[in-house]
C-alpha cells in the first residue's frame, strides 16, 4: 500500500499536520536553492577580504592556444564582468599602448614586470594575470563547437600576494542537450542565440561567457564583490 | 478533494514565484553600449577606424548622460586613446580628466598619461 492511499486513513488533523510538514520541507528546499550554494565554513580568500582592492589592472593574457585572436578577445571580455563585480578596471586599450610604448611587447613580458613597477605606473591595487588554455573550434563529426578555457590569478600590487585564483570554461555545445541550469545557463543561451555570423565572433561570445563565469562574484570560490558593487547595493537597500 | 487541489495550486504558484525571484537578472551597474565592441576592435586590430569608434562612443556617452547612468570604467580613457590617434590632443586630455573625475581610482594612471602628453607637447614645440 502506498502512502498516498494510506492518507485517508489518518484523521483530518494528522493529515493537516503532514501537509504542513511537507510544505515546510518544500519551502526550506526552495529557499536553499536561492542561496548561492552552502557557504564553506572556511573563507577561501582571506587575503582578498583583507586587501579589499578597489581597482584591477588586467594584464595582456598569455596565449597557450594557436589562435592569435585569443588574447585580445579574452582581455576585452574581462572588463565587463570585473566592472560589474564592483571593481574599477584600468582601461585595457590604453594599458596595452602604455606597455608597448615602454618596450613590453608580449603578454609574457607584461606578466614579468615587477609588481612595484606596475603599481607605480598604473596605480592599481591589484592585477589580473590571465592564461588562455583553450580558444576556438573543436571539430566533431557533424558539427564544430567553440571552446574557451581561461585560468586567472589576482595579485595584490602593493605586496605581491596572490589574492584569488580561478578557472572557467565555456563551450558553444552547451546550448544543445545538457543545458547548464541557473542564471548562467539562461545567460549563455541568450548570448549564443544572438547568432554569430562567423567563427571569430562565436569564439568571442563564448569567451565572454567563460569570462563572466570566471569573474562573477558568485559561488563558494568566486571573486568577492568589489567596493562599487557594495556601494550600489547599499544605496539600493536604503 | 477540491480543497486539496486548490492547496496544490497555491503551492505551485508560491514555488514559481520564489524561483522567479531567484532568476530575475540583476540590473547592471553601468550602461555599456558599444564600448565592449570598441575595445575588442582596438585590441584585435590595433586601431583601425578610430574616427568611427570615437563617434560611436561619444554618442553612447550622450545617451548615458541623458539617462543619468554612469559611463563604464575606462570609456573616457578609451576615447582619449582614440582622439590621440586622431591627433586631437586637447580632446584627449579632456577625456583623461573626465575619467579621473568620474573614477578617482584611475588618478595615478591618468596623471601619468597627462604628464606624458604634456611633455610630448612641450617637446614638439621648438
Amino acid at each position: 500500500m502506498t502512502s498516498t492511499l494510506a492518507l485517508p486513513l489518518l484523521g483530518p488533523w494528522a493529515l493537516a499536520r503532514r501537509c504542513a510538514l511537507g510544505l515546510l520541507v518544500l519551502l526550506a528546499a526552495l529557499m536553499g536553492g536561492c542561496a548561492t550554494v552552502d557557504r564553506a565554513p572556511v573563507d577561501p580568500w582571506p587575503a582578498l577580504r583583507e586587501a579589499r582592492p578597489a581597482s584591477v589592472l588586467v594584464l595582456p593574457p598569455v596565449n597557450n592556444t594557436p589562435d592569435v585572436e585569443a588574447p585580445g578577445s579574452v582581455m576585452a571580455q574581462a572588463v565587463y564582468p570585473l566592472a560589474e563585480a564592483g571593481y574599477y578596471v584600468l582601461p585595457v586599450g590604453l594599458v596595452n599602448e602604455t606597455l608597448r610604448s615602454n618596450g613590453v611587447q608580449t603578454p609574457a613580458d607584461a606578466q614579468q614586470v615587477p609588481v612595484q613597477r606596475l603599481r607605480e605606473v598604473f596605480g592599481a591595487d591589484a592585477a589580473l594575470y590571465l592564461e588562455v588554455r583553450k580558444f576556438g573550434s573543436v571539430y566533431r563529426v557533424i558539427s564544430s563547437d567553440s571552446e574557451v578555457a581561461v585560468d586567472a590569478r589576482l595579485v595584490d600590487l602593493r605586496d605581491g600576494r596572490v589574492l584569488w585564483t580561478g578557472s572557467a570554461s565555456a563551450s558553444s555545445a552547451e546550448q544543445r542537450g545538457q543545458q547548464q541550469g541557473g542564471i548562467i545557463g539562461a545567460l549563455l543561451q541568450a548570448v549564443i542565440e544572438q547568432v554569430a555570423s562567423n567563427f571569430s565572433d562565436r569564439n568571442h561570445q563564448v569567451a565572454g561567457i567563460a569570462m563572466r563565469r570566471l569573474l562573477n562574484p558568485q559561488g563558494p570560490r568566486g571573486l568577492l564583490p568589489g567596493p562599487r558593487a557594495l556601494a550600489a547595493a547599499a544605496a539600493a537597500g536604503r | 478533494m477540491k480543497r486539496l487541489a486548490l492547496a496544490q495550486r497555491g503551492l505551485l504558484l508560491a514555488a514559481a514565484l520564489m524561483l522567479g525571484a531567484c532568476a530575475s537578472p540583476p540590473a547592471t551597474l553601468y550602461d555599456w553600449g558599444p564600448y565592449p565592441q570598441a575595445l575588442l576592435k582596438h585590441l584585435r586590430e590595433s586601431g583601425g577606424d578610430a574616427a568611427r569608434q570615437a563617434s560611436l562612443l561619444e554618442e553612447q556617452l550622450q545617451r548615458a548622460n541623458g539617462a543619468a547612468r554612469a559611463a563604464p570604467p575606462g570609456l573616457h580613457a578609451h576615447l582619449a586613446l582614440l582622439h590621440t590617434q586622431l591627433g586631437n590632443e586637447a580632446v584627449a586630455l579632456r577625456h583623461l580628466q573626465a575619467e579621473k573625475a568620474l573614477y578617482p581610482e584611475s588618478a595615478a594612471y591618468m596623471d601619468f598619461l597627462m604628464g606624458n602628453a604634456r611633455r610630448a607637447a612641450r617637446e614638439a614645440k621648438p
